[in-house]
């Protein structure tokens, strides 16, 4: 039945695992409605034939007018209808819009007119996004110049992909197969050329893919798509002087140390604690003084317009890549008057 | 006022006209509230940002001409009083002053942008402000300029209405009988007067 | 002594040009606004041609660009915003109401001359290569685009200050200029539908034109309101924009709406199924349609709660169209119903407004907006209310009120054919669109992948009809202005007010006195005029 109906429609394959659930509120929804539309018509035919004008016109009509049970009958009968519609499709679209704990990132980049994936700690690669079936996937996106969107129609998913800000979304690819990505945001003359492919993989043949993409690092030194994001990340933090006050191996300093940081319960000045995730974090580096490290004091810039959004993902990486680094000495963080080495921000 | 062919009476015809101008203004208004709408829309981002620009909003020259522009509202709706009991020359009096102070307030208003450019306070593209990093900030003075800049651009428009009506009852064709136009250019120039009221705290007193 | 008719009551160009009689006026927009729908459907036609094939073929992609661009520009805003209003607004209200004139007679003339300036400036955007931002203008992409952007969009700011005359003029005259009889309660639909529609034209026009003039600056002048670089939110743009466009989409239909509230009666011969809830469903739709326009923001990165409160508003809004779809055809309940093309027109617009609002409120359910935002589902859908919707309405005011106001009958069997050509022509172009957005074809695509070519050739087929149909129909109606049978000055025996008048009228519309009492539509009581 299901096959049937998307078939009819003209709906592509259900690949990922919400595809199922919210194409039968579509058959649902375009179910009642040609229905619906079958009744108005059915009606309206049945009183142009019944009532229809044979020779003269008459004097007069009777006066009929609706009577008010009926019209809030209707009214009330369809805003009940369509209320249940709306609480099934909010439920499902909230779905979409919260990632799975345990989904993996992929950060994306949009410019015009092509997209680029990269994987933390591995490869990059433009056109294809390789992924592993039965897990759930986060990609985490932002644009280099104009709006763009994301859309994958055999996931049923779609993003918009906004310059100045770093939006997500997620999805579980459900068998192997490739899958076309259609740019669907008017952004310039070759919008229609910006496809790409999500090509998803069992999970062994996944794991083998990504192994053979990694390969050996490049020279130090070397930038471009074959560098690790990570090792980005730490040229990056060199370059804006973020080690100057954070570092990376647990010695307590003027900010809090990045080893051993992310993904851990961090205590707030003020009371209250956050997790230490990739929103944290880049709020940290665009707006530091909306929350506070608790034993720590609100002296770090801000570098919103400083960061492009590539910087602030190999950033991010980088922090994730030390996760595991046990901090070297677990001494208590300073207290007191701080003074910034060089005086002003890096 | 001729009557005109589609009313019964002049008294309709007038309240019509009032009619109006009065849906007139509602929508003028609304094209400030959108820009409102803005200004609170990136201050509610910005707040450092908004906080540190506005600073440097010159509160001397607003405070002055907020009191030009609420005298102007004064003199102008006692010109129509004057106009009503049949004093034309202390009528022609009030509303020469209230041109005038509409001139001030827009000179002002000159001299201000003037200063701001000096420092480099330019909007959008243009800012070369060096104590404030574009970031947040410019958005500040690029809707202080779009702002103030509609609000002087309409001030304008009122100005040479106003003038039009000065010649108008100097000619003897607005009397203490038919003073319609009078009133409808009053009513125009209160709405200036208020979009100002609005304006005046948010961009210089607001902290 | 008959008093010669407002066509021939002055004669020369300067008794057009400088007119003030609210009908001239009608004619002139008539003339102007059948213009632009054939300009925005030469550019259908050559999009349609485009998308026979997949890859570029002979038109460059920016090209295209700015073909869909100018395509949605003029219909919008030169054709669909004003032409019910301007024309048989323009006509008929004063009629109705049993006034000689509008309120503001040169406000009026204004408002044309404001109209033909904007078009004007348009149209030399146009020569110069014309936009390729979408008629949504779109922050950053707006203010990078190689095009020329400034003039179109100061057209638009200069077309929606016409708009805003017409309704603030509408507005004063529903008020102020009703003839003794005439309440708020018994005065035609019509009147009621351009009220709610001058209303939405006087609050939400002034944010446009604040909308598109950040444009042109932040194009020309680099004023960077949105720019991500200086701070700036493109999705705040997308906000500003669609607090004016999404009540600009009621401003297209609710004048449709009052035709065929003013058709069903005439030719079922029958009263308003609920004379209230046509009344009140006009307002609803005003007021709520100002709280839905979040829901064209669903996937641009709102917040959950935003796009629930959205999403059920915009599932109220529909109510009150459905409520004005159930009243319609329970008018037809019981009365003598007269099967010529104004009403076939509105059977067709029953029909197409049902199917296509009906898909309204599929894309105001959240998750399914998700798979189809910015596909070719959007584009059938608003094509569904505003071709089968707005434009079929207009095609049954031109006929129903043709004799009116030329004094000439059109050809009854080639308004039904036409009327037949209409309707089928436009399912194969749009239906085929539908099922385009579902297999995930996006808009805006100069070219697109091979699988979606089928049904784009269909949906072109269907393209060429449309054109056809309505370029014969266009031919016919010429025609008729000269050599069409005379008409009687009630030749479908309407009681509306504007019936109780010569075809055509006087220049002052009334020649004898008339008791508004009854009501437009008491055909439940003998004709006075009969029975005098």
């Amino acid at each position: 039945m299901n096959e049937l109906l998307r078939h009819l429609l003209n709906l592509p394959p259900q690949a990922s695992s919400v595809a199922r659930g919210i194409d039968t509120l579509h058959y649902t929804v375009i179910g009642a409605t040609f229905a619906g539309v079958a009744l108005v018509a059915a009606i309206t035919l049945y009183f142009i034939i019944k009532f229809r004008r044979a020779g003269a016109a008459p004097g007069t009509t009777p006066r009929v007018v609706a009577p008010l049970w009926l019209e809030l009958g209707v009214a009330g009968g369809l805003l009940t209808l369509f209320c249940a519609w709306w609480v099934v499709g909010f439920a499902q679209y909230r779905e979409l819009e919260t990632p799975p704990a345990n989904a993996i990132p992929i950060y994306v980049t949009a410019k015009q007119w092509m997209w680029k994936f990269e994987y933390p700690g591995g490869p990059a690669s433009s056109e294809t996004l390789v992924v592993p079936v039965g897990q759930p996937v986060k990609l985490i996106m932002t644009s280099r110049d104009v709006i763009h969107s994301f859309y994958v129609p055999a996931f049923r998913i779609k993003q918009d992909v906004v310059p100045g800000h770093v939006v997500t979304t997620w999805f579980e690819a459900i068998a192997p197969g490739s899958y076309q990505v259609l740019c669907t945001q008017y952004c310039g003359t070759r919008h229609s050329f910006m496809r790409a492919q999500v090509i998803a993989l069992a999970p062994e043949d996944f794991a083998r893919w990504l192994e053979a993409a990694r390969g050996p690092l490049p020279l130090p030194g070397a930038k471009g798509e074959g560098q690790g994001l990570a090792e980005r990340g730490r040229e990056v933090a060199a370059k804006h002087g973020c080690l100057r006050c954070h570092s990376i191996d647990g010695t307590p300093f003027i900010g809090p140390t990045w080893a051993h940081s992310f993904g851990t319960q961090r205590a707030l000045a003020g009371g209250g604690s956050v997790l230490v995730d990739e929103a944290y974090l880049t709020e940290s580096m665009m707006d530091p003084n909306a929350k506070i490290a608790a034993g720590f004091q609100a002296v770090m810039p801000s570098y919103q317009g400083l960061l492009d959004p590539e910087e602030t993902a190999a950033l991010l990486e980088f922090i994730r890549s030390l996760r595991d680094v046990e901090p070297v000495r677990p001494a208590p963080p300073p207290t007191g008057p701080i003074t910034l080495p060089g005086g002003s921000r890096g | 006022m001729k009557l005109e062919v589609q009313y019964d009476s002049l008294a309709r015809q007038h309240a019509t006209a009032r009619l109006g101008m009065w849906v007139f203004l509602a929508s003028e208004s609304l094209l400030f509230a959108a820009l409102f709408a803005l200004y609170a829309a990136y201050r509610f981002i910005y707040p450092a940002e908004f906080h540190a620009a506005a600073a440097h909003a010159n509160v001397l020259l607003g405070t002055i001409n907020t009191y030009l522009l609420l005298t102007s509202s004064l003199t102008v709706a006692l010109s129509i009083h004057e106009t009503k009991h049949g004093r034309r020359r202390r009528a022609l009096v009030l509303l020469a002053i209230t041109i005038g102070l509409g001139v001030t307030f827009e000179v002002l208003k000159l001299v201000e942008y003037g200063l701001h450019l000096r420092d480099g306070i330019a909007p959008g593209g243009y800012y070369s402000f060096s104590e404030l990093p574009a970031h947040g900030a410019v958005l500040y003075f690029t809707l202080y300029y779009l702002m103030t800049g509609l609000h002087a651009l309409h001030v304008l428009g009122g100005l040479a209405a106003l003038a039009w009506l000065w010649l108008r009852l100097y000619r003897g064709r607005i009397t203490s009988e038919s003073y319609l136009a009078l009133e409808l250019g009053g009513l125009y120039w209160h709405l200036v007067d208020l979009v100002w009221i609005f304006l005046w705290p948010l961009i210089y007193l607001v902290k | 002594m008959a008093e010669p008719d407002y066509l021939r009551a002055h004669a020369g160009i300067r008794s057009w040009l400088l007119t003030t009689d609210h009908k001239r006026i009608s004619i002139m927009f008539f003339v102007a606004t059948t213009l632009a729908v054939m300009l925005g459907g030469a550019f259908a036609m050559l999009l349609r041609t485009k998308l026979l094939i997949p890859g570029p073929g002979i038109m460059e992609p920016i090209t295209y660009n700015r073909l869909f661009t100018l395509h949605g520009v003029v219909m919008v805003f030169m054709f669909m915003v004003p032409v019910i209003p301007a024309v048989f607004g323009n006509f008929f209200l004063p009629m109705m109401l049993g006034a000689k004139d509008l309120a503001f007679p040169r406000i009026n003339l204004a408002s044309f001359y404001v109209y033909v300036f904007g078009a004007c400036l348009t149209l030399w955007g146009m020569i110069h290569g014309g936009a390729d931002t979408g008629w949504t203008f779109y922050a950053p992409y707006a203010t990078i685009s190689p095009t020329d952007v400034a003039p179109i969009a100061l057209g638009v700011f200069v077309l929606g200050v016409s708009s805003i005359m017409t309704g603030l003029n509408f507005i004063a005259t529903t008020h102020m200029l009703r003839r003794e009889g005439v309440r708020w309660n018994t005065m035609p639909i019509f009147v009621w539908t351009l009220y709610a529609t001058s209303i939405i034209q006087v609050i939400a026009t002034p944010v446009l034109g604040l909308s598109v003039i950040l444009v042109a600056l932040d194009h020309a002048l680099k004023m960077g309101m949105f720019d991500p670089a200086l701070g700036g939110d493109p999705v705040l743009f997308e906000h500003l924009f669609w607090f004016y466009s999404h009540p600009a989409v009621y401003i297209m239909i609710l004048p449709a709406m009052g035709v065929v509230a003013e058709i069903v009666p005439t030719f079922a011969r029958k009263n308003q199924f609920s004379y209230k809830a046509l009344a009140y469903s006009s307002l609803g739709i005003a007021f709520i349609g100002f709280l839905t326009w979040g829901h064209h923001l669903f996937v641009a990165g709102i917040s959950q709660l935003d796009a629930a409160l959205f999403g059920i508003m915009s599932m109220f809004v529909a109510i009150f169209s459905a409520i004005k779809v159930f009243t319609w055809v329970g008018t037809l309940y019981r009365g003598s119903i007269s099967l010529k093309t104004p009403l076939l027109y509105v059977f067709a617009f029953i029909y197409l407004f049902a199917f296509g609002g009906m898909t309204g409120i599929a894309v105001a359910t959240t998750s399914l907006d998700v798979h189809w935002h910015d596909t070719y589902f959007v584009i059938a859908h608003f094509h569904f209310i505003m071709i089968g919707g707005t434009l079929t309405a207009f095609l049954g005011a031109v006929h129903y009120w043709f004799p009116k106001m030329f004094g000439r009958m059109y050809p009854e069997r080639l308004g039904v054919v036409s009327a037949v050509l209409v309707f089928g022509g436009f399912n194969l172009t749009f239906v085929p669109q539908f099922l385009l957005g579902n297999a995930g074809m996006p808009r805006r695509y100069a070219t697109y992948p091979a699988q979606f070519q089928t049904l784009n050739i269909v949906s072109t087929i269907g393209a060429y009809t449309l054109g056809a149909a309505l370029l014969l129909t266009l031919t016919y109606l010429i025609v008729s202005l000269f050599r069409g049978k005379r008409a009687p000055a009630n030749p479908w025996g309407s009681r509306g007010f504007e019936w109780r008048t010569p075809s055509p009228p006087p220049e002052h519309n009334f020649v004898e006195p008339f008791d508004p009492a009854l009501g437009p539509y008491a055909y439940d009581q003998p004709d006075p005029k009969e029975a005098a």
